[in-house]
């Protein structure tokens, strides 16, 4: 469906938003926290969000999954009312950002892109005065604010400046500097980017947390394997396009097979061995370092090969993942 | 429980909704601007004592080396000016004139810093608060500065015997009104410029030639005709006067008056001006 038409489509889709079926996933209900119809993001001539349409129920982690310049951070932003929308319509908690910013910003949890903290000031100074922002009371804000340091393990360094912070701390700061005000959404884009494996465990950890005492998570992310253990449901975004939607296992069911079959061969183009493979699973991928065959058993494929005669350098058989949907659906890779 | 129910009690409903789930009260314009001065306040709580050398040093030297030194050059040869002897004549345009080096410290790399470096306004008007509040509290924090570091020059200035008047106390709010109608046109360019060199062409072709002929060492009447209209539009030659006018305890109605209208028409356009470039810069 073209953009324009789904704008067009939207008032009547509308009436219907709240009774849309959402899957059942454990501790969402009904009640709609977000909706988007049609939403679109221009900067002049270029548009970075072309109509896309999505809705997320309380209790629901929510994902969009997508390369860098997919348009994730101009949705989400959108989406945090920070910036206006250009066209189609988005309503959080029943109210229209253009009109109601600062009712919906109170509700808000933001972690953006690129950490906001005030390096200079402590780590509860960044809470405090932040939870200042929203209105509370001074003893509430610094009452709030020990827990939350507790809840981010950063209570030991409370009085420490930020800024000589790990960026995993400072990540987890943020974090619990959005919950000062008790949101009931919690914004994410790309919580864990740029974080070593050890720091993007603890915060998967905390977000886990967080989404078991009934938080509506709305997070973005590059990396398939975030969006696999995070994610209830989601959306995959390419060039400002969503081009699938679903829960992680119905992506990979509905795009893809069970098992991924790797090989590597000792040669510059792996492209002239895709015919020698063909047929033997659903479909060949070639990679400028491997080819991906998709295939429903990985070990019976591998002997196929080596029963055609193929001699490859290595051969690993491992199980479809996001970014195999992701490849099959746009031709390119999630992380270049 | 039993804490959420004391804070329930310590707190007006109202205010004790702000941290809670469900619809929130809206913030009065007060809260929303007095949250981002609280934050500017603590910010500089961390710095002023790096900054108290540079903020009350150069005024006091300006003192020192106008008013005392080239002072008593000045009276021995020519008398004073207009009958005042040179330090009475000078030490107001120094209160001017260092209100406005203040606002040019306080409304280009701290401000730039706010929007590009450490982006506090970005984390901001991710809250309830808007660009109003953000541009409404920064300017009540430098404000603030403003009326601090007048206050206490005006002090040490008094010390030197600097004033004849008891009308001189009003320097302190002309002062702070000359800073404020150079921090809002300044907070313009700020929120548009694209680097920082912008601020080193302010600095060469705006203040420091304001600072020299805007009637501050010496009266605009001695500066050739065409170019004495050039400081009528500036708004140091209005502190300047003013200030001057007030310390002498020479006011006259209707150009003091003038003077100050001025000023607060600097003031009034340049909220305008910056609102505009703040909500351009921030608001995309
Ligand atoms: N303020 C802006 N002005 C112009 N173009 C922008 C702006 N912000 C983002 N873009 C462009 O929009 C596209 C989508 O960006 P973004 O939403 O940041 O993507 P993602 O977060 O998925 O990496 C990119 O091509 C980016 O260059
Ligand atoms: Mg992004």
């Amino acid at each position: 469906m073209s953009a324009t038409a789904r704008a067009a489509a939207a008032g009547a889709k509308w009436v219907a938003a709240g009774q849309v079926a959402g899957g059942s996933v454990t501790g969402v209900d009904d009640q709609v926290m977000l909706e988007a119809r049609g939403l679109r993001k221009t900067f002049g001539d270029f548009t970075a969000v072309d109509g896309i349409d999505f809705t997320v129920r309380r209790g629901e982690a929510f994902g969009f999954l997508g390369p860098n310049g997919a348009g994730k951070s101009s949705t989400m932003k959108m989406v945090a009312c920070t910036s206006p929308v250009s066209g189609g319509e988005l309503r959080l908690f029943g109210l229209d950002p253009a009109e109601h910013g600062p009712q919906i910003r109170a509700r808000l949890g933001n972690v953006p892109q690129r950490d906001t903290l005030d390096e200079e000031l402590t780590v509860e100074e960044n809470i405090w005065l932040y939870g200042r922002y929203f209105g509370m009371p001074r003893r509430e804000a610094r009452a709030k604010a020990a827990e939350l340091l507790d809840f981010a393990q950063l209570t030991e360094r409370r009085k420490d400046k930020v800024e000589p912070l790990s960026g995993g701390m400072k990540r987890r700061l943020t974090i619990a500097r959005s919950l000062v005000n008790s949101p009931e959404i919690l914004l994410l884009d790309e919580p864990t980017t740029g974080l070593d494996p050890q720091a993007r465990h603890v915060l998967w950890d905390r977000l886990f947390r967080l989404k078991r005492s009934g938080v509506t998570l709305v997070l973005t992310t590059h990396y398939m394997d975030e969006a696999e253990q995070l994610c209830d449901r989601l959306v995959v975004m390419d060039g400002g396009r969503i081009v699938a939607e679903g829960s992680p296992r119905a992506l990979i069911e509905e795009h893809s097979t069970r098992e991924v079959l790797e090989l590597r061969f000792d040669e510059d183009d792996h492209g002239r061995h895709a015919e020698a493979v063909a047929g033997i699973g659903e479909r060949v991928e070639v990679l400028p370092d491997r080819l991906l065959l998709y295939v429903d058993d990985g070990d019976s494929a591998a002997t196929a090969v080596h029963n055609r005669g193929v001699r490859p350098l290595s051969v690993l058989v491992r199980r479809s993942t996001l970014e195999d949907v992701f490849l099959h659906l746009t031709g390119r890779t999630l992380v270049d | 429980m039993a804490r959420d129910q004391a804070e329930q009690a310590a707190y007006p409903l109202d205010v004790a909704t702000r941290g809670r789930p469900g619809a929130r009260a809206p913030m009065s314009s007060r809260e929303r601007w007095g949250a981002v001065f609280e934050y500017l306040l603590a910010v500089y709580k961390n710095t002023w004592r790096g900054s108290v050398f540079g903020r009350f040093m150069s005024p006091l030297l300006f003192l020192l080396a106008m008013g005392v030194g080239l002072g008593s050059l000045v009276d021995e040869r020519a008398g004073g000016v207009d009958g005042q002897s040179y330090l009475h004549f000078v030490v107001p345009a120094i209160v001017a004139t260092q209100a406005m080096w203040l606002a040019m410290s306080e409304s280009t790399y701290p401000v730039y810093g706010a929007i590009r470096w450490n982006m506090a306004y970005h984390a901001m008007l991710a809250t309830p608060l808007g660009v109003r509040d953000v541009l409404l509290g920064q300017t009540a924090a430098i404000a603030f500065h403003l009326t601090m570091s007048t206050a206490i020059f005006l002090g040490v200035a008094a010390l030197f015997g600097g004033f004849v008047s008891w009308w001189a106390v009003l320097c302190l709010p002309i002062g702070v009104l000359t800073g404020l109608a150079f921090v809002l046109p300044l907070i313009g360019i700020t929120a548009r410029a694209e680097s920082e060199e912008t601020f080193n062409l302010v600095f060469r072709i705006v203040m420091t030639p304001l600072m020299l002929f805007s009637g501050t060492f010496f009266p605009i009447s001695q500066l050739p005709i065409f170019l004495q209209p050039i400081a009528w539009v500036t708004p140091l030659w209005h502190g300047v006067e003013a200030c001057r006018a007030a310390a002498l305890g020479r006011i006259e109605p209707l150009s003091f008056g003038l003077h100050i209208a001025a000023l607060l028409l600097f003031c009034a356009v340049g909220w305008v001006w910056a609102r505009r470039g703040m909500e351009r810069r921030l608001v995309v």
